[in-house]
């Protein structure tokens, strides 16, 4: 059915926060180094199968996942607890509204690196620091402030900050949750068009409640509906002879 | 055009009502200042901040006694209660500890935070006879330290508690501990808010007279050791009013201790100013 290698395959999983059922029976596969987007109406769990690949959803007291999720063939639950920050490193994440680190844009990209020890010298960081700038486009907008406030810049441009603060991590997954919906539209294109850059490198997952965008950037598709797996397929399949009927609805607009 | 009429009267007098609130803070200030001024302004000098008083003679001399004494209780103590404070702070977050029991410390901090400052003096010169202590520069900052804990650490606790939940998802997501998470990037979030709080007990704590009226005692000597009475700035002021002819010197040595006050009100904007750059919104 793919092709392509497969990155990140979910078994069975189940998610519940607190008494709510979340997410029901789960079985996904997310092919590598294409963009799969996750669709589907607000509220059906999106967020939290895109949270869930990382253990994120873990630092909420009142979450209970049951099932398997394997990235490159490995199960994520397996590991101890101490081993959760080397899978979540696999995995960048860009969230809906962004959160650059409260620090200068230079420390944002270099915090990864810090941590992980990947660059020390002074003048290999700063090299890698304009590498990964230039990779998201930002670098001409902040090479003359780079010891300025993150916080400072406007909001397209922390999200394409976060994009550099992500991939400087070197991920092999850019996990997305609805990257554009704070921004204006010129800035959206501009995540956009990186995203499908990025994707000739990286597995990117993209939740999105704009079909457009789906339609758009996606190879794969994965619609969920009431946090079940309704159809999953790749994108010109899932658009063009949707099967199921609530698939169906939702591409043509009737359930939003 | 009824209608119209009495809405802009009501406008007009809450404006007023507005002005004059605001006129009586800032009158109140400013009398305060001018009063201190006026009344002390025969004894201001260099000598009141570089002497101790003159022995035998409780008007000569300066209050350097108690400018030292001020800030060797209120910077321990301080101190002190940031320390307890962080710990009841991180245990009130809810990684920690259940949000029902957090919930009642925090009601407890803030009964605590209302209890009145002689009070605690009370309560610590029981304990101080209790143990056959006489008072002491180490009571008083014990006192002191009480007395600030409250207000530090639910300054801390609300600024810990308002870092968003997406920052520290961003902090994961790149791989990050805990305890990465904790020291790099929640620190730098909360730190404004933090000192705001400690700025504020320091405040406090070197402003307030009833807690170490008893526990600090009162003596015209620079202390040498914790076991020493120490005069602070607030008991100088109330031991000099109360000399005959001591009011001038009083009213110089409430000067000297608003300067005091005044300054660690503008470090901490400085500083929180300083800090809140880096901020996340």
């Amino acid at each position: 059915m793919l092709s392509s290698t497969i990155q990140i395959e979910t078994k069975n999983l189940n998610v519940y926060f607190d008494k709510h059922y979340v997410l029901k029976d789960v079985n996904i596969k997310i092919p590598a180094k294409q963009l799969t987007a996750i669709i589907g109406p607000s509220g059906c769990g999106k967020t939290t199968l895109l949270k869930s690949f990382n253990r994120l959803l873990e630092i909420h007291d009142e979450v209970k996942i049951s099932g398997n999720i394997f990235v490159d063939g490995q199960d994520i639950f397996d590991s101890k607890g101490d081993e959760i920050p080397d899978i979540r490193k696999k995995m960048g994440l860009i969230s809906q509204k962004p959160y650059p680190l409260p620090m200068s844009i230079y420390e944002n990209v270099a915090y990864g690196l810090k941590i992980h020890r990947k660059k020390t010298k002074k003048g290999e960081l700063d090299a890698a620091i304009q590498h990964y700038l230039q990779e998201v486009g930002l670098w001409n907008e902040v090479k003359d402030r780079l010891h300025d406030p993150a916080s400072r810049l406007s909001v397209g441009q922390q999200q394409r900050l976060c994009l550099a603060r992500a991939i400087a991590v070197e991920p092999e997954v850019i996990l997305c949750d609805e990257p554009t919906s704070a921004l204006d539209p010129i800035a959206a294109q501009q995540i956009e068009k990186l995203l499908l850059k990025l994707k000739q490198n990286y597995t990117v997952v993209l939740v999105t409640h704009t079909l457009r965008q789906a339609k758009r950037l996606a190879d794969y598709v994965i619609f969920l509906y009431f946090g079940m797996v309704i159809e999953q397929g790749p994108a010109e399949d899932v658009f063009n002879n949707p099967k199921n009927p609530a698939t169906i609805a939702y591409i043509k607009g009737d359930i939003s | 055009m009824d209608v119209l009429n009495r809405r802009t009267v009501e406008e007009k007098i809450f404006k007023l009502f507005m002005i004059v609130s605001i006129c009586i803070v800032i009158g109140s200030l400013v009398i305060i200042f001018g009063l201190v001024i006026i009344n002390g302004a025969s004894s201001i000098s260099i000598e009141m901040i570089t002497q101790t008083p003159t022995p035998g003679n409780a008007l000569g001399g300066g209050i350097l006694n108690a400018i030292i004494g001020s800030l060797l209780l209120a910077l321990p103590a301080t101190g002190l209660a940031c320390i307890i404070g962080i710990g009841i702070a991180l245990y009130l977050q809810k990684e920690f500890s259940h949000p029902g029991f957090a919930n009642f410390i925090r009601f407890t901090l803030d009964v605590l935070w209302g209890i009145p400052s002689i009070v605690y003096g009370i309560f610590c010169l029981m304990i101080m006879i209790a143990l056959g202590m006489g008072s002491s520069l180490l009571v008083g900052i014990f006192a002191l330290t009480l007395l600030e804990i409250p207000i530090i650490t639910r300054y801390m606790d609300e600024a810990i508690k308002m870092v968003p939940i997406g920052l520290k998802e961003s902090a994961f997501s790149l791989g990050s501990t805990k305890f990465e998470t904790a020291i790099r990037i929640v620190r730098r979030q909360a730190f404004p808010g933090i000192l705001a709080g400690i700025l504020l007990g320091l405040g406090r704590g070197i402003g307030d007279a009833a807690s170490i009226l008893f526990t600090a005692g009162f003596s015209n000597r620079i202390p040498t050791s914790l076991f020493d009475s120490t005069a602070a700035l607030p008991t100088m002021i109330f031991n000099l009013y109360s000399l005959p002819s001591g009011q001038p010197k009083a009213y110089a040595a409430a000067f000297i201790l608003l300067v005091v006050v005044l300054l660690i009100s503008i470090i901490s904007r400085v500083l929180s100013k300083r800090f809140m750059k880096h901020v996340i919104r």
